[in-house]
């Protein structure tokens, strides 16, 4: 008897543990802040299991009505990150996506939360890949300091645009209708639209210049956008940011309309 | 036995309608647009969340890109509707009754009176939403049992100038309030009321209804982008929200500012300040002895001040809410201002205080338990020969509200409440006080 009673014993313990170390034990580190899953997971419920669903694998009840279609936790691919393609985001990465949101999409920006209940999430959403238990997050990409925008560094863009081929997914004029964006699938075969520049001064993963060409960099996996880290040089890249700024017809303050038009 | 087997088949019944309506799905208008739960917006429905409340201070945008109109599927009507079936039972202690039924010259008696039975609160239709990027609409009509009103009709210009600090609405809206009478939790009629909105001393012909009522004017408001430190400031005209104009050509004040600040291992919390100044006419011109809707003069300031929290300590929540009352002497005798020798004599402004707690244990996005007590306490009666306490008001009230179906297109909630009111002085004959108590329970749906 005792010692049925203590093979239970020693099950249960096994069980408390892997339940701990598989998923609630999961936290995330954010600045001083140290989200924790189990609290995240009530959050999950009440914010966003209608869109990602139960298990994070976006397939939530609203996921038919959206376009573009809710991630996919569960393949640990995420489009805003600071980290190369191909590897898994910071924590941070994941918390600033929560707090800005995504432009363009069904994902609004959570700031309203508080940064506790945010970084529990990032907690939370983490524990529906093993990926953030097998592997550690790419070192982050290096962003160099932006130089001046100037006539010539928008020019050399727009060459690159369209020597690269930009314009074939984005278009000409940038408005995310070249010959190539009806195919389009993101890596579930869901169809999916490049981003309209024209639609104003916001982009996908933030909208500052430092944000667009970290970008460039590490491109929006899960998503037809690559990487441009092998491609390009920094100082190409940043001729890209500035003429790319250029199509964004809602930029009224920014200071490369100023020099496009000088 | 008998208690514990009604409780049994209560939940049984729950069970069985539960099975019946988990298919239906009805769509509540902003959930349908964004395929966000209730639970998204809500700490409870209808009461809203610090999300929530940044969609409404954002005039009802996520900021996503995909506010506009154009993005919607053209099948989509940003309408939603809401109703409560329930039954309830009323009970007054000292409720006046002709001692003769019928016969009103038989004389006033007090008699203990009780009501029961099925009974339904209306229906409210909301259509809202935006017309175009950053100008945002809503209106709200009621049906209830005997007449049709517009509750709410107003558009909002959002963010002028690129600034989420400057917005613009017109219209007859619910004024910023630090705890919002439209989104109460309770239904019953002694609880649902927050009494300190609408509380006018005994004797007063003040004839504004109270900062509880949707009120037309025009608002100025603004917020940060967390919606931490918020302000609003209205203009409405001094008719207490009824439309046509039937009492007086001046204008209102109201104001409100809140912050909100976060604190480890708790939660956020809000502090803010509120203060409503207004003037009422003591007297019309008549013809025919009938005063003339429109032309009230003999105007008479009153005001309502306080601050407020909101505070959470992990799910539980609770609101403090304190008001501090002013009507001039000739509101609060009734008197009119071209009549001042008709005055009591030692007549004086009457002033008051009051306030409320209002707790709620959220455990689950499907579950709130609410608690609330509410006091009112003259200060200052407005004829001195009342007794000092006349009018004072204790009311508590617990309850708790399931949300067994919680989706992007519909909400159904079970709700059961118990309210108690004391009213001091305040029954009709015997002067003595005034006790009513109410249950409630029942659906609240909407669509």
């Amino acid at each position: 008897m005792s010692n049925k009673s203590g093979l239970i014993r020693r099950v249960a313990i096994s069980i408390l543990i892997a339940w701990n170390v598989a998923g609630y034990a999961q936290e995330s580190h954010v600045g001083n802040l140290v989200g924790n899953a189990r609290r995240g997971k009530a959050l999950y419920q009440r914010y966003c299991i209608f869109c990602h669903g139960q298990y994070g694998d976006g397939r939530g009840e609203s996921a038919a009505y959206l376009d573009p279609k809710p991630r996919d936790f569960t393949k640990a691919a995420f489009k805003c990150r600071s980290t190369p393609s191909g590897s898994l985001p910071l924590d941070s990465d994941l918390y600033d996506t929560i707090t800005r949101g995504i432009h363009a999409s069904g994902m609004p920006s959570w700031k309203p939360l508080l940064r506790q209940e945010r970084a529990d999430l990032v907690a939370y959403v983490k524990t529906f890949s093993p990926s953030f238990q097998e592997e550690r997050p790419g070192a982050p990409v290096e962003i160099p300091p932006e130089p001046p925008p100037s006539t010539e560094s928008i020019q050399r863009g727009s060459e690159l645009f369209q020597s690269m081929n930009c314009w074939s997914c984005h278009g000409k004029d940038g408005r995310g209708n070249g010959p190539s964006a009806v195919s389009l699938t993101d890596s579930k075969g869901n169809p999916i639209k490049p981003f309209d520049f024209t639609s104003g001064p916001t982009f996908k993963c933030g909208n500052t210049d430092r944000d667009m060409y970290r970008d460039l960099v590490t491109g929006l996996d899960g998503t037809p956008m690559p990487s441009f880290a092998s491609a390009t040089t920094a100082d190409q890249r940043w001729d890209l940011v500035h003429y790319i700024r250029t199509l964004s017809t809602a930029n009224r303050s920014g200071h490369i309309l100023q020099v496009k038009g000088r | 036995m008998p208690i514990r087997k009604s409780i049994v088949l209560e939940f049984l019944m729950l069970g069985a309608l539960l099975g019946i309506t988990e298919n239906a799905h009805c769509i509540p208008a902003f959930a349908r647009k964004y395929g966000l739960p209730c639970s998204a917006c809500h700490e409870a429905w209808p009461m809203l969340n610090n999300f929530g409340q940044t969609f409404k201070d954002n005039g009802y945008q996520l900021g996503n890109g995909r506010d506009a109109p154009i993005y919607q599927d053209p099948g989509y009507w940003p309408i939603m509707f809401r109703t409560t079936p329930f039954w309830h039972r009323e009970n007054n202690n000292r409720q006046g009754v002709d001692s003769i039924p019928g016969s009103a010259a038989s004389g006033l008696i007090e008699r203990n009176v009780t009501t029961s039975g099925f009974d339904l609160g209306g229906v409210d239709f909301i259509a809202a939403g935006t017309l175009y990027k950053n100008i945002s609409v809503f209106v709200q009509p009621f049906i209830g049992n005997s007449s049709v009103t517009l509750s709410q009709a107003w558009a909002r210009l959002d963010n002028l100038a690129g600034s989420r600090w400057l917005n613009l609405k017109m219209g007859k809206f619910e004024l910023d309030e630090p705890i919002s009478q439209e989104r109460s939790l309770l239904l019953n009629n002694t609880g649902a009321l927050y009494y300190n909105y609408f509380f006018n001393p005994p004797g007063d012909r003040n004839l504004f209804g109270g900062i509880g009522l949707p009120q037309l004017g025009i608002e100025v408001s603004g917020h940060s982008a967390n919606d931490y430190t918020r302000y609003s400031v209205a203009m409405v005209s001094s008719n207490s929200g009824a439309t046509g104009l039937p009492t007086n050509q001046t204008y209102d004040v109201y104001a409100n500012v809140n912050q909100a600040f976060e604190v480890p291992r708790l939660g956020m919390q809000q502090v803010g300040v509120y203060a409503y100044w207004g003037q009422s006419p003591t007297y019309f011109q008549t013809a025919g002895g009938t005063p003339l809707p429109g032309t009230g003069t003999g105007n008479e300031s009153f005001y309502r001040v306080g601050a407020y929290g909101h505070w959470f300590v992990k799910r539980f929540d609770f609101y403090t809410f304190y008001l501090h009352g002013y009507d001039n002497v000739f509101l609060g005798n009734g008197v009119p201002a071209n009549q001042a020798s008709t005055l009591p004599v030692g007549a004086l402004a009457p002033v008051w205080n009051g306030g409320f707690v209002e707790g709620h244990y959220n455990p689950t996005p499907r579950w709130v338990f609410i608690s609330k007590y509410e006091l009112t306490r003259m200060s200052r009666q407005a004829n001195p020969l009342l007794p000092p306490k006349l009018g004072n008001l204790d009311t508590w009230t617990v309850g708790y509200r399931w949300y067994p179906i919680m989706s992007t297109r519909a909400g159904l909630a079970w709700t059961q409440e118990y309210s108690h009111i004391a009213n001091v002085g305040a029954a009709p004959v015997s002067h003595l006080d005034e006790i009513r108590d109410s249950y409630l329970m029942g659906f609240d749906f909407d669509f």
